[in-house]
């Protein structure tokens, strides 16, 4: 990956410094395929007016309209909060984790993931709340000082875990702003009309792009990554906790965290490959997310999967060598229990399409990508819906056994967070620079100026 | 000459940030001191030419963590001190249970104070600057390079300052008012 990232140039080199500004640049000032945005926009909205019909009618009737119950109390809002929360942390990592280790192949994505980050982040903080039962409360998770002189629970999971989504979202988006506050100043500099001129001159903060201050924006970003890459593990590990620390068989286990936060990373490559697809496919940006863009993309998602995959050996491994009936008796019911559907569909959405990916074209065919890609996603869904049902419908007693099915309501809060999720991006794409300018400009120089020896 | 408070300083255009550089270096060797650099990204050899250094920002990170280190523990330790909730025996103080609420204050300080640090040190958000009235300065977040030097400058002198900037074979030198 590396090797081939350093003799061949990922952008094609005859296009100039100039041309990549004025093409990226001028996406939100003289935006291009309105047509089709607004079509999107348009079915998103719908998404998302059905999520504010499912909360509506969550708030006013009570959680009893979700299918959950006891035993399964934890049902759908969990599994589409880690879902969403494993999607978000993709994006981190790109920008991130592949800045500090030089992947120059990340300056052409790192814009859209993290906005990817953002929206999916929000759609998954979204859950515990509406889960509440009581909504309104949600403040009692904040240590105030109460009248009844109680405090929150520090000791527990459930605490820690509105600590870590909201220090993640926190630091998502300072990362971003920071990140992209010198293409707002390039946005402004193009800007013909006097409403845009304001919007980006107020919101690039007056960045005229001086040597001093890139010196300390270089060492602000680079900080900001380091303490990044860090959070991504520590958030989903301790999303991993909520399970990992209870004694339900099949959840209390030491590789939830790992096996957690790579099954993150492999569903979260997976929708930045399908937006990668998407955004390049409509703003015609096949200059700047090249097919090798899509190539290592493909390579980073069949890595990502053969981690995974190593986890869900190792969980049945982990039941095998403890012996323990309980263990045991969860492992055949994922294999062969109710919820069979789930284990395999799991296995075949995660792990069989993606061995595509070992063949070079199918990683560089759009639509192959796309729909391996989205196959992992619906996989991964699966195996978040696996992971929490199939532990806790047979747990140690029989007396405490029961069945779970995800109600109509179920269905559409989760639909509609694909609404919460798409409209604020489609939003960001419409009015923001949606592929770093000036990143994409450093590699494009430096890959010049190594073509010209 | 003396300095002139009209004047915030001539401003000359390159095209590539290796000939900025090299004008940098030009300007040092003669003399100013008050130089600044524009590009459309970092270029990181003007940091040694121009001799910026400043770690501030990276202190600020270090204190930023620090703190919020200290204020988890403290507020774990307090609330559970406030009001005890024991549950089978297990410590009150339990350093590894408050493992992850300090882990995640220590970044989001550690991020947040360096962020708006860094903007503070840089003197932004400021809504006007000098240089962004030049007629060509919108070509800094595109494709140009520019190097200024500035009025406060001990040798600056626009007439000579400007036939010195010329010599570099800039794309257009321009002086910029105040």
């Amino acid at each position: 990956m590396s090797v081939a990232a350093e003799t061949h140039p990922i952008l094609p080199p005859q296009q100039s410094l100039g041309d990549v500004t004025d093409q990226i640049a001028l996406i939100p000032l003289r935006f291009p395929t309105r047509r089709r945005w607004l079509i999107a926009l348009a079915c998103s909205s719908l998404l998302l007016l059905l999520f504010v019909v499912s909360v509506t009618v969550l708030f006013t009737r009570g959680v009893g309209v979700w299918g959950l119950n006891i035993p399964i109390n934890w049902a759908f809002a969990i599994h589409n909060y880690v879902w969403w929360l494993g999607i978000g942390h993709a994006g981190t990592l790109i920008s991130a984790l592949l800045l500090l280790m030089g992947r120059e192949w990340r300056n052409s994505l790192n814009r859209f993931a993290e906005t990817m980050t953002l929206f999916a982040v929000v759609c998954a903080g979204i859950y515990p709340i509406i889960h509440l039962g009581r909504p309104w409360f949600v403040y009692w998770m904040f240590p105030y000082p109460a009248t009844m002189k109680v405090w929150p629970q520090f000791r527990s999971p459930l605490e820690w875990d509105i600590w870590a989504v909201l220090t993640y979202l926190t630091v998502s988006v300072v990362f971003w702003y920071i990140g992209l506050v010198p293409d707002l100043a390039a946005a402004r500099d193009r800007a013909r009309k006097r409403g845009w001129q304001v919007f980006f001159g107020i919101l690039c903060l007056g960045w005229r792009g001086s040597a001093v201050h890139w010196m300390r924006w270089r060492q602000t970003y680079l900080l900001i990554a380091a303490l990044a890459v860090p959070l991504v593990v520590s958030v989903h590990s301790e999303v991993s906790l909520l399970f990992a620390s209870g004694t339900i068989p099949g959840w209390h286990s030491t590789i939830f965290p790992p096996y957690f936060v790579l099954g993150a990373a492999f569903s979260g490559f997976a929708v930045v490959a399908m937006i990668a697809i998407a955004i390049r496919a409509l703003f015609q940006l096949e200059n700047l997310v090249t097919d090798d863009h899509l190539d290592v993309l493909g390579k980073v998602l069949l890595a990502c999967g053969l981690m995974t995959a190593y986890g869900y050996i190792f969980e049945i491994f982990d039941a095998l060598y403890s012996g323990d009936p309980h263990d045991l008796q969860t492992l055949t019911d994922r294999l062969a229990g109710v919820y069979w559907w789930s284990y395999w569909g799991a296995i075949v959405f995660n792990f069989l399409f993606l061995q595509l990916l070992w063949w070079r074209p199918a990683r560089r065919t759009p639509w192959v990508l796309f729909l391996i890609s989205l196959s992992v996603a619906i996989g991964m869904w699966l195996e978040r819906y696996m992971i929490l049902v199939t532990s806790l419908y047979r747990d140690f007693l029989v007396s405490s056994w029961g069945l779970y099915q995800a109600s109509f309501w179920d269905w559409s809060t989760y639909f509609g967070t694909l609404g919460l999720f798409l409209v604020p991006f489609l939003l960001v794409i419409r009015l923001f620079p949606v592929i770093s300018i000036f990143e994409t400009k450093e590699v494009l120089h430096e890959e010049q100026e190594r073509a010209n020896g | 000459m003396a300095e002139r408070e009209d004047l915030y300083g001539l401003l000359a255009e390159f095209d590539s940030p290796e000939t900025l550089v090299e004008a940098a270096r030009r300007a040092r060797a003669e003399g100013y001191s008050e130089i600044d650099a524009f590009t459309p990204f970092p270029v990181e050899e003007l940091n040694e030419v121009l001799h910026l250094q400043d770690s501030r920002v990276r202190v600020l990170g270090l204190a930023g963590g620090i703190f919020g280190f200290a204020v988890a523990l403290a507020m774990q330790s307090y609330t559970n001190f406030s009001y005890p909730i024991e549950v089978g025996g297990r410590p009150l103080y339990a350093l590894s249970a408050f493992a992850v609420v300090a882990f995640e204050l220590t970044v989001l300080f550690g991020a947040l104070v360096p962020a708006i640090g860094m903007l503070a040190l840089n003197g932004l958000p400021r809504l006007n600057y000098p240089v962004l009235a030049a007629s060509r300065f919108h070509l800094a977040s595109k494709d140009r390079f520019f190097l200024c030097i500035k009025a406060a400058d001990a040798r600056f002198d626009a007439r000579a300052t400007e036939r010195f900037l010329k010599a570099l074979a800039p794309c257009s030198v321009e002086l910029v008012g105040a």
